[in-house]
């Protein structure tokens, strides 16, 4: 048996269809420390623009302090920005109190990275299905119906036989499987969007790809919003249509996930794709090559963020960000020197 | 079980030579029945897991059985003996003999009637102390662990004064300040002052749960804070909650015999830390009774070593590698058979 | 760039699992040889037992680990028989290791200088304190540190390198050999990519051997030249790093090469392997892959493959499609 080979359909942008869900402009700052009225905030995400739109899915490419992961977490509310907006069908979220709230945690979901910590250690399986179905399903009326929507979700994610798995515990369940049933979670709700992030970083390699299909499959038959978080560019050009590049809270590049790994313009992007493990190159030195670490962006800090480590820096780029160019279809870099 | 041992192959006779195939490990079963290993005994494996290793645990159960036993006499005990632990059973420090089994007291009182009663306020008393202290510290702990901001300011803050209070000193001076505290007081007051470290625990505990990306998943699902607290983060704080629990136990029991021994008790109440009271103050040991003084202080070790026994167990099964530890002498000897040494223990 | 000498044999390796009512064999009877001056890589996902080889080679097997049986021979010597005074001979002098999360294992209220120090003068002691200290700064010039931050401590340095730290002090004593489990899984991978040029580079300067563990095959093919490859506490394959990539012998290789979606070429939809790895305590007879595999046959089911050797590509395998 041969594997199938089907091209994943590069479905273009409806002219006109507006996103589900968009950040416009959003800053994000935390406390670090210091006394009252000299403390120092960490600006986690800057000035950053990004739209999911129905049964799409963007990646958010980027490493650890990228602010990628404060992107999702803003998305589903769990923090307030600083400055811009989320819009969810053009409706402010931040303005959502009450029952308006409380719908909208079941329409915009989450899926985590750690598939054992994403699950309560001492309930059973039944019961991280049984809550959301019971907070935000009033449609199902009594156990019997609660419990065969149980069943349904987990057979959609590819648990079987289902009935088995609903009386399991976490520790019993390998790390593929558990992140199944995060998902089934998830979709438990009926979500618009879904928020995936780094779903596959801590599962083993052979499973990374059956749960990336699950999520492609889910996507599609249910028309979802997806936002794909991952510090690998290889599997957000496997999953995602679009892709945008993070570095230290500021999106440095945006396009279709394939144009941006064919022909990277952003100088990180060009070391990010240099630097990712590539089997059929022999390792070779490059000497002198020292990576420095993202630096922490506060309220002060002015220009590229990236002007510490990028060959191509010159003085205009420590004073001012650039703005996004575009440099092909759809495909637009933030660098004074693309 | 399928055995799988691996042969050693013949198409690779360079590389397996007789020392590495000497040197061949045991069968699984062969290695089972070497270490004394048996399959799962068909009983315990009803029962759900921590319960079935508790219940299998040698020092656990030692303890359950000292403390059982302890509870049932202070339940029947005082059935068998027909006289008033409060009032004169006979002379004056009789041995123990046929009438009193333990002897008397200075005033003439039947020691086994006075330990026999005792017990129940002893035990009630530590006990209670113990469960309310277990209970306030909890519920601090984990508000102030869960809610973070202005309230863990104000909670760590009371906290700490609790914790830095010298306790006994504290409890002695609120006792003093009573008039004389009977046992009921001298509990509450136990309570009161005993909650801080389990808070502090319990509080660092829920911190680290905190970050765990179930309860974000819960608050994302909208689900209430209250049902968070008791659903999500109180059942993997039970072992907290346990130790916290039993250790409050022993340190209300001592308490309560250490300010009973003292004097700032009620004298006329009857628990084994007032029979020490009187035994001290009539000298019983400096005149060679003996029985007034072993069986009161006997009890007290007995329950605290029971407790701690518990503790232990409770340790054991919530960390696996204490667990493990138990057949460490079987399997040095496996190794020392083999010419060879343990690695790390 | 390596030697055919061997440094290190290890025949016949088994490493079990201690329950109270089981014991799960989590490497069973492994063969496999390290040269002088090699990159070796273990590849294998969670539970194949890669880790437990790494520890068990280092001495360090924790309960409820027990190793049941097997030779590890360095110089013609058993290191498993070693006894406490020749194991600190050994630890760190002939054999180092860096482990994943050693960058959060350094003591955050010593400074730097201390710890690399302690680690010399535990296991070198005539060196004495002057001499340790010495070395500490070769060793910090070794890794590319500024020798000025040798007394900072460590928060006050980066993930990347801390763990360049934990490298420094794993070449101290300037050993033969030094085992590496997952050293770069926790690092960025801009991070990564440095630290192992830089392994490289220390590797054919002062020509030390290296086991090498980790899950991402596409860096193992990178920087090993010969690779393993375990399954479920076996090797099924062992060939040199390009072979691996280009010609895979073992369906279970085949399998996990083509896990990796390329940077490159037309976006297509690719299978993982289906199913879960066996439970150690409930093996299937015959080969371990065969629930899993794809090629299946009934000999499979019931007989266990050998790892046999195949001279006119250099590599063993241990497949019954083979023969």
């Amino acid at each position: 048996m041969s594997l199938a080979e089907l091209e994943i359909p590069l479905k273009t942008k409806p002219v006109g269809e507006a996103p589900v869900i968009e950040m416009e402009a959003v800053d994000k700052e935390f406390i670090l420390g210091g006394a009252f009225l000299n403390q120092t905030f960490l600006k986690a995400l800057s000035g950053v623009s990004l739209q999911l739109y129905r049964g799409k899915a963007l990646a958010l490419v980027g490493e650890s302090g990228s602010g990628k992961s404060t992107c999702a977490r803003m998305l589903a509310r769990a923090y307030e920005p600083t400055g811009g907006a989320i819009r969810f069908h053009g409706e402010d979220i931040s303005q959502f109190k009450g029952q308006r709230l409380q719908r909208y945690r079941a329409e915009v979901q989450m899926v985590f990275q750690d598939p054992f910590g994403s699950l309560n250690p001492t309930q059973g399986i039944g019961y991280h299905l049984e809550r959301p179905l019971r907070l935000h399903r009033p449609d199902l009326r009594g156990r019997a119906a609660i419990e065969a929507e149980m069943l349904s979700l987990l057979e959609s994610v590819g648990l079987r036989p289902a009935a088995d798995y609903l009386k399991r515990r976490p520790h019993e369940l390998s790390g593929g499987q558990r992140q199944r049933v995060a998902i089934a979670r998830a979709l438990s709700v009926q979500p618009h969007v879904l928020l995936a992030d780094e779903p596959t970083s801590m599962l083993d390699v052979s499973v990374r790809l059956g749960i990336l299909n699950l999520l492609e499959d889910l996507k599609q038959q249910r028309q979802l919003a997806a936002l794909y978080i991952t510090h690998d560019i290889a599997t957000a050009r496997y999953f995602a249509e679009e892709a945008a590049v993070m570095y230290a809270g500021h999106i440095v590049e945006q396009g279709p996930s394939q144009e941006i790994t064919d022909n990277p313009r952003h100088p990180y992007t060009q070391l990010l794709i240099e630097a990712v493990p590539n089997p059929h190159r022999k390792m070779g030195v490059v000497p002198g090559r020292r990576a420095t670490d993202i630096p922490l962006r506060t309220r002060s800090s002015r220009g590229c963020p990236f002007v510490s480590r990028c060959p191509k820096a010159t003085s205009i780029c420590s004073e001012a960000m650039p703005d996004p160019i575009t440099v092909g279809p759809g495909h637009t870099a933030r660098c004074h020197h693309v | 079980m399928a055995d799988v041992t691996h042969t050693p192959s013949m198409t690779l006779l360079d590389r397996l030579d007789e020392a590495a195939i000497a040197s061949a490990a045991p069968s699984q079963t062969e290695l089972m029945r070497e270490l004394r290993i048996k399959g799962r005994p068909g009983w315990t494996s009803n029962l759900p897991p921590s319960l079935a290793a508790f219940v299998t645990n040698p020092k656990g159960m030692t303890g359950v059985i000292v403390l059982l036993g302890l509870i049932l006499f202070s339940l029947l005990g005082p059935v068998f003996s027909e006289y008033n632990p409060q009032r004169r059973a006979g002379k004056p420090h009789v041995a123990p003999s046929y009438e009193h089994v333990m002897g008397t007291t200075r005033m003439g009182k039947d020691v086994y009637t006075q330990l026999a009663y005792g017990s129940r306020t002893s035990l009630a008393v530590g006990f209670g102390a113990g469960l309310a202290a277990a209970l306030i510290g909890l519920a601090v702990g984990i508000s102030a662990g869960y809610f973070g901001g202005r309230i863990d300011d104000v909670l760590t803050f009371l906290v700490n004064v609790v914790l830095v209070l010298p306790g006994l000193p504290l409890i002695i001076v609120i006792a003093s300040l009573v008039d004389s505290a009977g046992p009921l007081v001298i509990g509450i007051v136990l309570a009161l002052t005993g909650w801080g470290w389990s808070a502090r625990t319990i509080r660092t505990q829920t911190m680290s749960l905190r970050t765990r990306e179930f309860i974000l998943a819960a608050e994302l699902m909208g689900e209430r804070k209250w049902r968070i607290i008791l659903k999500e983060i109180f059942p993997n704080m039970l072992s907290f909650f346990m130790g916290g629990l039993v250790l409050g136990t022993i340190s209300a029991i001592l308490a309560e015999a250490a300010l009973s021994f003292i004097g700032l008790g009620d004298p006329n109440a009857v628990t084994w830390g007032t029979m020490l009271y009187w035994a001290q103050n009539n000298m019983a040991l400096q005149v060679g009774a003996w029985w007034e003084i072993w069986p009161p202080a006997i009890a007290i070790m007995l329950t605290g070593a029971a407790l701690v026994m518990i503790n232990f167990a409770v340790d054991e099964i919530t960390n696996p590698q204490l667990k493990a530890s138990r057949k460490i002498g079987r399997i040095r000897r496996f190794l020392a058979r083999r010419g060879r040494s343990a690695d790390v223990f | 760039m390596y030697s055919d000498r061997v440094l290190m044999q290890v025949r016949n390796l088994t490493v079990d699992y201690v329950g109270d009512h089981s014991v799960a064999r989590a490497v069973n009877g492994i063969d496999f040889d390290i040269r002088e001056g090699e990159a070796f890589g273990l590849a294998g996902e969670s539970g194949c037992g890669k880790s437990t080889v790494a520890f068990a080679l280092a001495r360090l097997t924790r309960l409820p680990g027990l190793v049941s049986g097997g030779e590890v021979r360095l110089n013609g010597e058993d290191v498993l028989k070693f006894d406490k005074a020749r194991l600190k001979a050994y630890r760190w002098n002939e054999v180092s290791f860096v482990f994943q999360s050693a960058m959060n294992a350094l003591n955050p209220v010593i400074p730097v200088s201390e710890q690399i120090m302690d680690v010399i003068e535990t296991h070198q002691p005539d060196l004495g304190a002057e001499g340790a200290r010495k070395r500490a700064v070769e060793l910090f010039d070794l890794v590319g540190i500024p020798s000025k931050r040798l007394d900072d401590y460590p928060h006050q340095f980066s993930g990347g390198m801390r763990q360049r730290i934990c490298i420094a002090i794993a070449l101290a004593l300037q050993p033969r050999l030094i085992i590496m489990d997952e050293p770069t899984t926790a690092l960025d991978v801009v991070v990564q990519r440095d630290i192992i040029e830089q392994i490289v580079e220390l590797k054919g300067r002062l020509g030390f051997s290296v086991l090498f563990i980790t899950h991402d095959l596409g860096l193992m093919i990178e920087f090993c030249d010969r690779i393993g490859v375990m399954y479920s506490g076996e090797l099924v394959e062992v060939a040199p790093a390009e072979t691996i990539l280009t010609d895979p012998r073992h369906p279970y290789t085949r399998a996990l090469g083509n896990s990796f979606p390329p940077l490159t070429g037309p976006r297509l939809r690719m299978e993982g392997i289906p199913g879960t790895p066996p439970d150690l305590r409930a093996l299937p007879q015959g080969c371990r892959f065969a629930p899993r595999c794809p090629h299946a046959m009934d000999i499979c089911r019931s007989v266990a493959p050998e790892l046999r050797a195949y001279p006119e590509l250099r590599s063993e395998a241990a497949c019954h499609l083979l023969n």
